[in-house]
C-alpha cells in the first residue's frame, strides 16, 4: 500500500491554505501537529474560536491523524483516511495555517520568532510546544543499518508494510504495546516474527505476572516466537540488517528490525531554547514552561514529577490548557490512568498498583479454559489496582471505584466477579451494567468522557454512534468503548425504542410474529405477496427481512413454497460457508460422526486435487474442507457425492451435526447405542430448513461424552431409557439444556425429537436459537406441548416428516449436475473498442 | 478515451443478483441486476474487509455485503448508513441488448 498517494487529498500544501493578511489577533504558534497539538487547538476553538490567529508546525507531511491507530493501519484493518481526525477543511474552515512537512528547528525567546528547517521565520506572541515523544533507540552496534526502524509514524508503517510485502523473518525489540502491536501487525501481514523482551513479563509495566503470560501463550498461539528476557547485544548486517544477536550467543536472522523499546519526551527544541526541562519540559498547572510566553501539553510535558505516555493524560492538559489560553484558569491536576487496551485483538485492563506490598490483599479469579485472569488488589477496604486480562467488561466499573475512593468492604465477597453480581443483580446484561454507573464514571479514556457527558450529547439530539463521535468525541479514537457508547444510545433513546414491539425490520411495522401468523392466516404464498399485502415500505425488502420471509413461507408451504435462492444468505446459496477470502468451506455429511475409508479417501483427493490449503475437524465431528473457490464447487461435489457423501450442511439455517459417542457398542460405562442413536436421528432431520442452525448430539451415558446438554437437542441415555434435552447452547451465552423428558424407548426419542423440531420451526423467530426462544416461551410451554400433548406431539411429528420429504435431496447432487451453474461461472468478457 | 467491454446479456444476471467478470490485470467486477432491472458494477471487493459484494442480497438498490452485511449503494459503490467506504464504481451501458462496462483502468485514468 502507498500511504503517500493514499494521503493525496489529506496531504497539506500550505501554499493553498488561506489566512488574512492583516489579521491583528494575537498570534499562536503551535510546535506539533499531532494529538495533542491539534487537541488543544480544538478545546480552544471550542472556548472562542476568534481569539488566535492561529499556525501549527508539522513535522510530518499529513494533517492530524490518529498515532494510537497506526497499528490498525498496520494490521490492514484501517487506511490512512479512517485515521485522520481533522482533515484539511478543518484548517482551512478555522482559519489555521498548516506548515507540515517542516520541522520547527530553533526557538528565538527574545526575538519571539521560531525558525523551521526550511529556513522560514514566523513571530509568536504564545508558543505551544506539543512535540509529543521520540522512539528511544537502544545504542547497540548496527542500530542505524537500513531495515532498523522505530513504530512511531506513518512513515514507519510505511517501511513495515514494504518489508512485509517482500516477507520473510522480522525482529521486534520490546515487548510492551507498542512492539507487540507491530509484531502483530507484521504477523498479518505475512512475516514470521520475532519478539524480543528484556524483562521476564510482556508489557511488564501494565500487566503483571500472571496476565503477562497469558498474553505470551496466545501471541505464541498464533505463530509469534517470543523471547523474555532476551538482552539485545547487536544488529549485524552488511549494509542493511540481517537479524539481531542476543547476549546469549543467539542469533536471530531479520530483514526487518522494528525498535520498539519505549519512547522519551521529545525535549531538545526545549531545552535549546533554554527552558527548565528535567525529564520532560516543566509546566505548571496551566501548562506553562519556564517562560510565560510559551506553553507546552502531552508527551513532552512534565508536570509535578510525572511524564505521561498515555491519550487520557493529554486530553485534560489540554482542557487546562485552553481554559487558561481563554483566561478561565482551571488548572491540570494530574490524572489516575488506566490502561484497557486490545492487544493484537486480545483483551487487557490494568489501573492503579499492582505491583503489591504491605496491607495489599489480592483478590484473584481465574478460568484457564476461557483464558481469563482477574486481580483486584484492595488496601484498606479501597480498590487500588486492578489487573484484567481476557475479559475488561468490568474494568471501567473497578478504575471508577479506585478513583473514587470506595469502600468496598461490602461487596467484598462479589467484587472480583464483576458490577452485575456485586451489585446484586447476577445477570450479565450489559446494559444494566452501564445504567449502573454513576454519572461521572469514565466511558471514554481516550478523550476523557464521562457518562453524563455522553447521555447530555445523546440528549442534545446525537442518536447514532457517529454522532456521539463527532459531537463529545466518545469512542472517536480508540473505539474500545464503543459497546458503552452504544449501550448508553440504546438506554437513553430506550424509550423511544420501546414505544411499540419491535418491527421485523425497518422495511414493515409488523413484528415477525404478526408478519408469521398473517402469512399463514391469509395463505400468502411468495415474497412479493407477502410484502404487497402488508404493505412493505421498500420495493424488495433487505437483507434483514427476505431471508426471514423466505423462511416462514417455506415452513408454511412443504412441498409448494417455490425457494427463492436471492433472498438465501451466501452459504445457504452456494451450499458451502464464505471464508473471509471469498473462498468457500466445504463440509460433507457424515451420519452421526462416523466415516469410513472410502469418505476419508475421497476427501483427501479432493484436498489434493483442489489445492485445499486446510482441512479440519469440526467441533461436530466432521471434516471441513477449506479454500475452495466458487467456481470448483459443482467438481467438488461430485467427486465427494461419487464417494456417496452429501451436502453436510455447515453453512445453513438447519440440521447442523448429530454428534455421538461410541456408546454400548463400544464404550464400557455404554448404555444404549447412542451412534446408532445418532445416525438414525440425523437421517430423519438432515436437510431441514429451521430459523436457525440447530445442533444435535446424543451420548452413550451420564458421563456425557457428546456434551448433548448444550445442544439444541441432546439425549443422553441412561439404563432405564433416555433423557431428552432441549435448548443449550455452547456459543456466546453457554446454555445448558433443560430436561424435557425422559422416555423409554429409541422410536419415542425420534418421535419427541421430530415434534420438538417442527415445534421450533412453526413458532421461533427467524435466526431464533432454541435457547432464547426456550428463555422466551418457557420451558413449561415447550412441555406441555411436546410431553403432555400426546395428539399434538403426533401432529407436529408428521408435519416435520411430510415437510422433510421434501427437504431430503442432496443441494450438492443437482448443482454437480450443472443446476445454477450461472452461481459458480464468470461472465465472459468480450473486448469491444475504445472510443 | 473509454474501452468498453460486453459482458453479455441482461439474462445473463440473475434478476436481485449478480455476477461476476475477470479481465486480465484487473480486480474482479461484479455486475449485479436490481429487481427493477438496472444494471450496475462494482469493483467486487467491500470497503469494509474486501467481502465479494457479488455474493451478497442484492436490495433495491444496495447490496449487503456477505461478510459483515455493510450496505453498498450500487450507483455509487458507497457504504450506507453509517459505515464509511467507498468501493469503485464501474460506468456501465446498455447497446443493442448487450451490457457494457467501462475498463476500470480507463475510468481510473479519466477521473
Amino acid at each position: 500500500m502507498d500511504f503517500q498517494n493514499n494521503a493525496g487529498p489529506g496531504a497539506a500544501n500550505e501554499e493553498e491554505i488561506f489566512v488574512p493578511s492583516e489579521d491583528v489577533r494575537e498570534h499562536l504558534v503551535v510546535v506539533g501537529n499531532g494529538m495533542a497539538g491539534c487537541r488543544a487547538v480544538e478545546e480552544l476553538l471550542a472556548r472562542d474560536a476568534g481569539r488566535y490567529r492561529v499556525t501549527i508546525f508539522g513535522a510530518e507531511p499529513y494533517v492530524n491523524y490518529n498515532r494510537i491507530m497506526l497499528s490498525p493501519v498496520l494490521a490492514g484493518e484501517k487506511s490512512f483516511d479512517d485515521i485522520v481526525i481533522n482533515n484539511r477543511e478543518w484548517y482551512l474552515d478555522n482559519n489555521i495555517e498548516l506548515i507540515a512537512g517542516d520541522p520547527v528547528t530553533a526557538i528565538d525567546r527574545a526575538a519571539k520568532t521560531v525558525t523551521s528547517e526550511s529556513g522560514r521565520t514566523v513571530g509568536y506572541d504564545k508558543l505551544l510546544i506539543a512535540t509529543g515523544s521520540d522512539p528511544f533507540i537502544i545504542p547497540v552496534p548496527g542500530k542505524d543499518l537500513p531495515g532498523v526502524i522505530s513504530f512511531r509514524d506513518m512513515k514507519d508503517v510505511d517501511t513495515m508494510l514494504e518489508a512485509a510485502g517482500k516477507g520473510g523473518n522480522a525482529v521486534v525489540i520490546g515487548g510492551g504495546l507498542l512492539g507487540l502491536e507491530a509484531a502483530h501487525g507484521l504477523t498479518l501481514r505475512g512475516m514470521k516474527v520475532t519478539v524480543i523482551h528484556l524483562m521476564d513479563t510482556l508489557m511488564e509495566r501494565q500487566l503483571d505476572e500472571a496476565a503477562g503470560w497469558l498474553l505470551k501463550s496466545a501471541l505464541e498461539g498464533r505463530g509469534q516466537t517470543i523471547l523474555t528476557g532476551a538482552n539485545t547485544e547487536a544488529i549485524y548486517g552488511d549494509g542493511k540488517v540481517e537479524g539481531v544477536r542476543l547476549k546469549d550467543g543467539r542469533e536471530i536472522p531479520a530483514s526487518l528490525v522494528v525498535m520498539a523499546v519505549g519512547i522519551r519526551p521529545s525535549t531538545a527544541l526545549a531545552r535549546e531554547a533554554g527552558l527548565e526541562v528535567n525529564r520532560g519540559i516543566k509546566v505548571d498547572d496551566h501548562m506553562v514552561t519556564s517562560d510565560p510566553d510559551i506553553l507546552a501539553v502531552g508527551e513532552c510535558v512534565e508536570h509535578d514529577g510525572n511524564v505521561y505516555g498515555l491519550v487520557a493524560p493529554l486530553w485534560d492538559m489540554c482542557r487546562s490548557l485552553a481554559d487558561g489560553l481563554t483566561d478561565q484558569h482551571t488548572g491540570y491536576k494530574g490524572s489516575v490512568t488506566s490502561t484497557k487496551l486490545k492487544v493484537a485483538g486480545l483483551d487487557v485492563f490494568s489501573a492503579g498498583d499492582f505491583s503489591g506490598g504491605d496491607g495489599c490483599e489480592d483478590i484473584v479469579l481465574r478460568d484457564a479454559s476461557r483464558g481469563v485472569y482477574k486481580r483486584v488488589i484492595v488496601k484498606d477496604d479501597r480498590i487500588i489496582g486492578a489487573v484484567l486480562y481476557g475479559d475488561t467488561a468490568d474494568g471501567g466499573w473497578y478504575f471508577d471505584l479506585l478513583k473514587k475512593g470506595e469502600d468496598v468492604s461490602g461487596i467484598r465477597d462479589l467484587l472480583i466477579f464483576g458490577q452485575a453480581f456485586a451489585s446484586g443483580g447476577g445477570a450479565l446484561d450489559p446494559k444494566a451494567a452501564v445504567a449502573a454507573l454513576s454519572d461521572d464514571a469514565e466511558i471514554c479514556g481516550c478523550n476523557g468522557v464521562s457518562k453524563g457527558q455522553v447521555v447530555a450529547c445523546i440528549e442534545a439530539g446525537n442518536c447514532s454512534l457517529d454522532a456521539v463521535r463527532g459531537s463529545c468525541k466518545a469512542s472517536a479514537s480508540c473505539g474500545q468503548c464503543t459497546g458503552l457508547v452504544e449501550n448508553l444510545l440504546a438506554l437513553t433513546l430506550g424509550d423511544d425504542v420501546a414505544s411499540g414491539p419491535k418491527t421485523m425490520c425497518k422495511c414493515t411495522s409488523f413484528t415477525h410474529d404478526d408478519v408469521r401468523r398473517e402469512i399463514v392466516a391469509q395463505n400468502m404464498r411468495s415474497i412479493p405477496e407477502v410484502m404487497q399485502l402488508l404493505h412493505w415500505s421498500t420495493p424488495d425488502g433487505c437483507s434483514s427481512c427476505r431471508p426471514a420471509l423466505n423462511y416462514y413461507l417455506l415452513c408454511a408451504l412443504p412441498g409448494e413454497y417455490q425457494d427463492d435462492q436471492q433472498s438465501r444468505f451466501v452459504n445457504e446459496r452456494m451450499h458451502a460457508n464464505i471464508q473471509k477470502d471469498g473462498t468457500y468451506s466445504v463440509v460433507p455429511r457424515m451420519w452421526g460422526g462416523l466415516t469410513n475409508p472410502r469418505e476419508l479417501r475421497a476427501i483427501a483427493d479432493v484436498v489434493e486435487k483442489y489445492d485445499a490449503p486446510m482441512v479440519k475437524v469440526t467441533g461436530g465431528q466432521r471434516l471441513d474442507i477449506f479454500g475452495i473457490k466458487k467456481e470448483d464447487l459443482p467438481a467438488v461435489w461430485a467427486d465427494l457425492n461419487a464417494a456417496g457423501m452429501v451436502s453436510g450442511h455447515a453453512y445453513g439455517k438447519s440440521l447442523r451435526t448429530v454428534k455421538t459417542c461410541v456408546g454400548s457398542e463400544w464404550c464400557r460405562f455404554g448404555t444404549q447405542d447412542s451412534t446408532g442413536l445418532g445416525v438414525k436421528i440425523e437421517r430423519m432431520t438432515w436437510g431441514s430448513w429451521m430459523p436457525h442452525k440447530f445442533k444435535i448430539a446424543a451420548s452413550g451415558c451420564p458421563r456425557n461424552c457428546a456434551e448433548a446438554t448444550i445442544k439444541d437437542f441432546g439425549v443422553v441415555c441412561v439404563d432405564s431409557g433416555y433423557e431428552l434435552h432441549v435448548g443449550g447452547n455452547g456459543g456466546i451465552h453457554v446454555r445448558a439444556t433443560d430436561l424435557l423428558c425422559k422416555v423409554a424407548t429409541e422410536q419415542e426419542a425420534l418421535d419427541y425429537c421430530a415434534a420438538f423440531i417442527q415445534l421450533y420451526r412453526e413458532e421461533a423467530r427467524y435466526l431464533e436459537r432454541t435457547a432464547p426462544w426456550i428463555e422466551r416461551v418457557g420451558v413449561e410451554y415447550v412441555k406441555q406441548r411436546i410431553v403432555e400433548d400426546e395428539a399434538g406431539r403426533e401432529a407436529l411429528r408428521s408435519r416435520f416428516l411430510y415437510s422433510q420429504s421434501f427437504s431430503q435431496d442432496d443441494p450438492w447432487a443437482e448443482r454437480a449436475a450443472g443446476r445454477h451453474a450461472e452461481l459458480h461461472q464468470h461472465l465472459e468478457p468480450i473486448a469491444i473498442a475504445a472510443e | 478515451m473509454t474501452t468498453w467491454i460486453d459482458i453479455g446479456t441482461l439474462a445473463d444476471i440473475p434478476q436481485r443478483g449478480a455476477r461476476t467478470v475477470q479481465i486480465a490485470g484487473e480486480k474482479e467486477i461484479a455486475v449485479f441486476r436490481t429487481s427493477d432491472d438496472k444494471v450496475f458494477a462494482l469493483v467486487n471487493e467491500c470497503p469494509h474487509k474486501k467481502g465479494p459484494l457479488s455474493q451478497g442480497i442484492v436490495h433495491g438498490h444496495s447490496v449487503a455485503c456477505p461478510l459483515h452485511n455493510w450496505n453498498i449503494a450500487l450507483k455509487t459503490g458507497e457504504a450506507q448508513g453509517n459505515d464509511e467506504g467507498c468501493t469503485p464504481a464501474i460506468a456501465v451501458k446498455e447497446e443493442g441488448g448487450r451490457i457494457l462496462i467501462a475498463r476500470p483502468t480507463a475510468l481510473k485514468a479519466a477521473a
